[in-house]
């Protein structure tokens, strides 16, 4: 017993050690390369290494929850033999976060590739957790995707993934409820407040909205008006949740909270899904993802759902990012080469973002996609033969440059119910949830070791 | 001289029969401490230190122990699960007893029905468990909405003032009929001489429960109430999945072992939430070693 | 009520509300003269009871058949839902069957989805069953009699370290559990939900309760006088006594072990090695989250047929614990 006992605190006492030493590690700089010495240097950088390793073969790890992925890596070990590529689904992103986390911790488990959302890209960023991919040549890849995608996964100066898919938003709305109420669709949110009186008055049960304070739609909306609430430049972050866009927002979205114009319908429920296709939730603004969710879960609403642009508040369309992802190269991945290499083939190959399109419903990042012929001049059935992408793919060019999240998003996406959400719960000024949000935001990056402003 | 010959056999069983009890516990206390044990002395190292996602890993002391002291958050986590304990581990309980004295009388039939009736809600996972609550408790197509229709009232469970309560549902359906076997269990082990000798004395139904099958339980209700205890301030499960369904009333400190896990997993504030864990795990302890010691006092009496 | 430490225990038991025949520190009967009285007795002793209330049956039927609806009823919702295909599941009334029976289909497609890893998660959580529940009862009844029948050194400490274990949150040991499991290499297998199911401390607490209640000393002693050695007197006569003891632990245990979410999640990675509540939650996730594939009435079906097992291995232990209950009594 005591030999064990022995062995037990043994063990403890270095995993205390190795937890120490990754900390201290992350904590520090993060120049400490990616286990790779020869390839690139601060030149740009070149993608022979990656070549090489597709040459020379071997075995990789994938954590994803993307629903295609299986399809994709099968096609990718099929167009390169000498590589294996080992799908784990990790079923959503929460999950999936707390899984990297842990192996990150740990030291051990690493995945060469996973996927994150474009929100979470700081987060594993800044304590040095993820691979520049700058070093393999990346850089020369900027021109295929969208702006705004581009953007979620560079910062700090390096490469950090390449974009899966992109979320523009636009106005999904139920076309038979306008149509029932002879009312227009929205194209300002003064328009669109109107509109949600009308249905309100029509039927108490119904409504133009459903939202309760859902952190990633509250980002996005604040992102459209104009608000610019985060900056991140390094160890220093700003957070003005009170900026003239998150104000703008606040402002117009208060009429709807407080004239109770708003349905709370818990989301992505059964629930939600059969509101969706009776008519209780008029419209729904989200990213361009939408479409297959559509089809898949609220079956009901075919054909009375179309899509519109984002409703403004002067006139001058503007548009922000909901939702995507990317994949990356963490930090410590046993065969980073050959991960960045499946990387570059998973989110820049035609073939992948081909089976990417066709067997999940995907809205794409790249821009080659976006603009080609079939994907514009596609009807969809369940929006009426409507040319769904011509509206959505219009939306990309409106999208507000400069956003940035949070180095800690999933916490603060975690604690806007406790603050952002007590206005929805109370029916107050939405103002007031804001700066409480900013307040919780602002204690937490303290206490990490940021220094943070709020101007 | 003889005696002492006589003695020595005796002491040297007396030891090998010490050993011999040790090699019967020793395998589990062996997974126990590899288990529990060393993790929880890793959680009390852990949580003298701090780490920044800036500036890295520091030994802090006890400063984690005075913030959690400080924490609103904390206590009122522990404010709402003291509430709870006082209220839903009484209802349960009762239920449980009034159930098994029921099923022990043996004065229904389908008395295998019943038992398995009330047994299956714990053999349901919790995600399953919620799942079907939160069904239920739907204001549109749930139980709760097709009452309010009948009813015409507008009652909501999912609502600020209901919550904890329909929580405590969950929670008293998934184990009562737990409580209700081992309660049940321990009324069956009762001596029938003890039912004979009352028969003799023409005692009723109720004083033979009064007199014999209460105390007979007292024992159980005690190490009961101690686990409810332990089960109260623990409370995440329910909670941490209809936090879905009810994203605004359920904050992510709402119970103190949901902050904790908010806190190591998503806050990666793992040291904090170490010091919230040892904390939470001495007040548990103390409060049921002292329900423990008063327990055994009162059946005693 | 409180799955992760539980979990990490490896039982539900150990942490939701439970209770046992005593307290440990015996403040009933003593085991010898508790067998004493038992001696002799028959199952079915009612008959000895007072008969003038046989009238309040109905009172007491109808007492219990609230109980019983109140049990059932989200059952019935499960078993009513899991008719249903998606569709109707959205606009038919949750309380009552749709316009189609779909309940076979569903199982079909439960069973056959992404190449039957369900059937897989099934066979994981058997082995997790049978290996961790199967040898955490064996841990227990061990543990539980060596601390009713022996004195050695440090015992009296026994009880206060596991309380005070078990009343830690689990949720914040998962992470210590996790860097100490991974840098022994035991993620992401199967031992990494074994090990921990091993360990039921209240499954050990109940059975040294059981033991001191139902092996009375003198039995032991008899026994040594016979010359016989104590594992072989636990393994042929202390075990029959404590069978109802041991028969609780095991359903307990084994419903635990079922039911298992919280460490899995933390240490499991592939879902080939998944049991299969972490396999539901995967499939909920899939219906619920923004991927949204329409598999909400799969994931209702499923968790009715994850239910079943469990019922069956209930009602199989159910008559020996019965009889367990009173054959031990005999046979002390």
């Amino acid at each position: 017993m005591a030999s064990s006992t022995r062995r037990v605190l043994t063990v403890t006492a270095s995993a205390v050690a190795l937890g120490l030493v990754l900390a201290a590690c992350s904590g520090g700089s993060s120049d400490s390369g990616s286990g790779d010495g020869t390839a690139g240097g601060s030149d740009g950088g070149s993608s022979d290494a990656l070549d090489a390793a597709l040459e020379q073969g071997g075995t990789i790890e994938y954590w994803t929850w993307t629903p295609q992925a299986e399809e994709q890596a099968a096609a990718f070990m099929k167009a390169y033999p000498n590589v294996t590529v080992n799908v784990t689904n990790t079923g959503g992103a929460a999950d999936h976060n707390l899984k990297l986390q842990n192996a990150l911790t740990a030291g051990s488990g690493i995945p060469d590739v996973a996927q994150l959302e474009y929100q979470s890209v700081s987060q594993f960023q800044l304590p040095g957790s993820l691979t520049d991919l700058t070093e393999y040549g990346f850089a020369d890849l900027e021109d295929l995707y969208t702006p705004s995608t581009w953007g979620a996964v560079t910062q700090n100066g390096g490469i950090w993934g390449l974009p899966q898919d992109s979320g523009p938003m636009a106005l999904f709305y139920n076309e038979e409820v306008f149509t029932s109420l002879g009312i227009e669709v929205p194209t300002t949110w003064d328009e669109y407040i109107t509109a949600g009186e009308a249905i309100k008055a029509a039927n108490p049960d119904t409504c133009i909205v459903n939202d309760s304070g859902d952190a990633g739609f509250t980002t996005s909306m604040i992102w459209q008006a104009g608000g610019r609430p985060f900056a991140v430049d390094g160890e220093n972050v700003t957070i003005n949740l009170q900026d003239e866009g998150s104000k703008l927002w606040a402002d117009t979205w208060n009429k709807i909270v407080q004239g109770g114009l708003n349905c709370e319908i818990p989301g992505w429920t059964d629930e939600w899904f059969a509101a969706l296709s009776d008519g209780t939730i008029a419209t729904l603004p989200t990213g361009a993802w939408m479409p297959g969710v559509f089809e898949n879960s609220a079956p009901d609403g075919a054909g009375k759902w179309r899509v519109a642009p984002m409703p403004t508040y002067d006139g001058t369309p503007a548009n922000a990012e909901n939702g995507g992802s990317t994949e990356v190269v963490p930090k410590g991945a046993p065969n980073p080469e050959l991960g960045a290499a499946f990387l570059r083939w998973l989110n820049s190959d035609p073939e992948s973002i081909s089976v990417f399109l066709n067997s999940g419903g995907g809205f794409p990042a790249t821009v080659a996609e976006l603009q080609s012929d079939e994907f514009l001049g596609f009807t969809s059935d369940y929006f009426g033969g409507q040319e769904i992408n011509k509206v959505l793919v219009e939306g990309i060019d409106n999208v507000g440059t400069g956003w940035q999240y949070l180095p800690w998003q999933s916490y603060a996406n975690s604690i806007v119910s406790e603050t952002l959400g007590q206005s929805y719960l109370n029916r107050t000024d939405l103002n007031e949830g804001l700066v409480a949000w900013q307040d919780a935001n602002v204690k937490y990056g303290e206490e990490q070791g940021f220094t943070v402003s709020t101007e | 001289m003889s005696s002492v010959v006589a003695e020595r056999p005796g002491q040297v069983r007396k030891v090998r029969r010490r050993l011999t009890g040790l090699w019967f516990t020793v395998p589990f206390l062996l997974v126990f401490v590899f288990v529990f044990i060393a993790p929880l002395a890793y959680t009390i190292w852990l949580s003298l230190f701090q780490t920044k996602l800036i500036g890295g890993t520091s030994f802090v002391g006890a400063d984690n122990f005075v913030a959690v002291f400080q924490d609103p958050k904390f206590w009122e986590g522990l404010g709402r699960v003291s509430l709870f304990l006082l209220v839903q581990v009484p209802v349960m309980l009762a239920m449980a007893l009034v159930a098994a004295l029921v099923i022990d009388s043996a004065r229904l039939h389908g008395i295998r029905f019943f038992r398995i009736a009330m047994f299956l809600p714990y053999a349901v996972p919790s995600v399953a468990a919620v799942l079907m609550w939160g069904f239920m408790y739907g204001e549109r197509f749930g139980l709760v909405g097709n009452l309010n229709g009948w009813l015409g009232t507008d009652f909501s469970v999912l609502s600020q003032q209901w919550l904890l309560v329909g929580i405590g549902n969950i929670v008293t359906w998934s184990f009562m009929g737990y409580n209700m076997l081992i309660l049940y269990s321990s009324l069956k082990a009762i001596s029938p001489e003890l039912y004979e000798a009352a028969a003799l004395d023409g005692a009723g139904q109720l004083r033979i429960v009064r007199n014999i099958k209460l105390p007979a339980v007292q024992g159980s209700i005690v190490v009961a109430v101690i686990f409810s205890i332990i089960g109260s301030f623990q409370l995440f499960n329910e909670p941490n999945i209809m936090q879905k369904l009810v994203p605004n009333l359920i904050s992510t400190y709402y119970t103190p072992n949901m902050y904790a896990y908010n806190l190591s997993f998503t806050g990666q504030q793992v040291n904090y939430a170490a010091a919230l864990a040892i904390i939470m795990g001495v007040v548990t302890a103390v409060i049921a070693y002292v329900v423990q010691l008063r327990g055994n006092r009162e059946a005693l009496k | 009520m409180s799955g992760d430490v539980s979990t990490h225990a490896g039982t539900t038991a150990s942490t939701t509300s439970a209770g046992t025949l005593a307290s440990p520190s015996g403040t009933r009967t003593t085991g010898a003269s508790r067998a004493k009285g038992r001696q002799g007795v028959a199952p079915g002793y009612e008959h000895l009871r007072p008969d003038r209330h046989i009238h309040r049956s109905v009172a007491l039927t109808v007492v219990m058949i609230f109980f019983a609806i109140y049990c059932l009823l989200p059952l019935y919702w499960l078993v009513v839902n899991s008719t249903k295909d998606y569709g109707s599941l959205l606009s038919s009334s949750g309380l009552w069957f749709g316009d189609s029976f779909q309940l076979f289909a569903n199982i079909g497609e439960v069973l056959t989805r992404k190449d039957g890893i369900f059937v897989r998660w099934f066979l994981n959580t058997i082995i997790y069953v049978v290996v961790g529940a199967g040898g955490a009862t064996l841990l227990a009844t061990l543990g539980g009699y060596g601390m009713a029948k022996f004195s050695f050194p440090g015992k009296k400490s026994v009880f206060a370290v596991i309380l005070g274990a078990i009343a830690i949150p689990g949720t914040a040991l998962a992470v210590p559990t996790f860097l100490m499991f991974s840098s022994l290499g035991l993620t992401n297998t199967m031992l990494s939900v074994i090990i921990p199911a091993l360990v039921s401390p209240f499954g050990f607490y109940l059975m040294w309760i059981f033991a001191q209640e139902s092996v009375p000393t003198e039995v032991l002693e008899a026994a040594r006088v016979d010359g016989s050695s104590e594992i072989r007197t636990f393994a042929t006569i202390s075990v029959r006594m404590m069978a109802p003891g041991i028969v609780t632990v095991l359903l307990f245990a084994v419903v635990a072990t079922w039911n298992n979410y919280f460490l899995p999640l933390i240490m499991l990675r592939s879902e080939s090695l998944y049991p299969l509540p972490l396999g539901l939650q995967a499939w909920n996730l899939e219906a619920t989250g923004v991927q949204a594939s329409p598999i909400y009435h799969l994931v209702i079906t499923a968790s009715l047929l994850t239910i079943i097992p469990i019922v069956v291995a209930f009602l199989s232990l159910q008559r020996f614990w019965q009889n367990g209950l009173s054959a031990g009594s005999v046979k002390a």
